[in-house]
């Protein structure tokens, strides 16, 4: 059946995708000496134009300060689609996923069982109260492996984008280029299944402004945050995105690991998003082996080296 | 036929012992972080990449020999956000770093803030700020 939400939904699906998929492809760590002058020195939000006057091509997400006096509007119904802003409200999540940091405000650790915590210490992370010497951190994503999911929901939820078509949502991550699709199709989740870097997801609408993703068959290789929280292929995952005005949506995540964790435990609760203007473009934010090495050669080897 | 499978497995095996780890990015057990250390020097280059954008200076040190600086940055979307752009610097600038310096001692650190030679005060991006 074919209607005019159906085309302007799969329209911005075909602008989100052609953004990221045909962005140009630039050198290896160029250097700047030549280079005509770019977007990013302009404002980033401290007057209120920049609803207006933002840069068109690698938006830089604004200051929050301008959200503030937006006018709240109604949710449409049964719709997430747009480019969202999850860094204004504390998506960074350095240090662990915004309930359960791992920082000098020493909250309670997620209810490791016992597995769990033989697992969080073979995870050596460069960040939080646990952290090591920067010779001695395993984490995946330095050597560019996926983020995998829900680290992607954890660390690092700046900008993202949501598509909607009618047999699946398309959720889409700056940082890290991720994507997710989420099925809503009327599939069950499958049993047993092999497992992936981002799992395998269901989702439907609970009402018209509450979309509940469940995601099972995540690789257990990757890390549950930024911190080094673990997961097993086990694990299985509740999103709630809650859409209560126009300009809002709210992400729950729900984590739940029987053979690491106890029991379930909420890691984001309500984080806010910002919903981005239409014509924002997310810029990349990419893991590249062959930048990292550089970085690693020029900067972080010296860094952890001995003094001289 | 399994002493060939034995082989090649112990091949494969010593292979994969033998080949390093990319060493790690995500660290601040090298940094000092509540030091802060004022460089003047001129700009040798601007990277602009991930993991982390980074600036090439050469500044005059205590003995009057020139030492080669990198000072690095977040990644680009971050200093996006931060006001800055591939553009900000080029070669001959003249730039005033605030570093957080490295616990060994080395020409390599983490940028608080910049001054440019005309006054303007780029913040570091962040995390690093005091």
């Amino acid at each position: 059946m074919v209607n005019c939400r159906m085309f302007s939904t799969i329209g911005l699906f075909a602008v989100v995708v052609s953004v990221l998929v045909v962005s140009p492809v630039p050198p290896t760590l160029h250097s700047q000496s030549a280079v005509p002058k770019q977007s990013g020195d302009s404002q980033n939000g401290n007057n209120g134009d920049w609803w207006v006057s933002h840069d068109k091509w690698n938006t830089p997400l604004p200051d929050k300060s301008v959200y503030k006096d937006k006018k709240p509007a109604p949710a449409p119904p049964r719709d997430l689609s747009g480019t969202w802003d999850g860094l204004a409200e504390g998506g960074t999540q350095a240090k662990g996923p915004k309930e359960f940091p791992d920082d000098a405000s020493h909250k309670p650790d997620p209810p490791y069982s016992a597995l769990g915590k033989a697992a969080r210490m073979r995870n050596k992370a460069g960040e939080g109260e646990e952290q090591v010497a920067v010779g001695d951190v395993n984490d995946p994503v330095d050597s560019c492996d996926p983020l995998g999911f829900p680290r992607s929901d954890l660390f690092s939820l700046k900008a993202m984008a949501i598509a909607q078509t009618p047999n699946y949502v398309l959720w889409l991550n700056q940082y890290y280029n991720v994507y997710r699709t989420i099925w809503t199709d009327g599939r069950e989740l499958p049993k047993n299944p092999v497992p992936r870097y981002y799992g395998y997801s269901v989702g439907h609408w609970e009402d018209d402004y509450t979309f509940v993703v469940e995601t099972v068959g995540t690789d257990e290789r990757t890390w549950l945050d930024n911190v080094g929280r673990p997961h097993s292929s086990d694990l299985r995952v509740v999103e709630r995105l809650h859409r209560p005005s126009r300009d809002i949506l709210e992400l729950t995540v729900t984590i739940d690991d029987p053979k690491m964790y106890t029991k379930p435990w909420v890691a984001s609760n309500k984080l806010t998003l910002h919903l981005l203007p239409a014509d924002f473009d997310m810029g990349e934010m990419i893991c590249s082996p062959s930048e990292m090495s550089e970085y690693k050669k020029l900067v972080a080897d010296p860094v952890a080296g001995d003094s001289k | 036929m399994r002493n060939k499978v034995a082989i090649i497995s112990l091949l494969a095996v010593g292979f994969l012992l033998a080949s390093a780890p990319m060493s790690a990015h995500h660290g601040n057990a090298g940094y000092d972080f509540t030091a802060t250390v004022t460089v003047k020097g001129t700009v040798t280059d601007w990277i602009w990449s991930n993991p982390h954008c980074f600036l090439k200076f050469d500044a005059k040190d205590e003995k009057g020999d020139v030492a080669h600086w990198i000072v690095e940055a977040s990644n680009p979307p971050d200093m996006l956000h931060a006001g800055w752009s591939a553009s900000t610097f080029k070669a001959g600038d003249e730039v005033t770093v605030d570093v957080m310096p490295t616990k060994n001692g080395k020409h390599v650190g983490r940028i608080r803030r910049v001054i440019l030679s005309d006054g303007k005060v780029l913040g570091g991006g962040g995390r690093y700020v005091l």
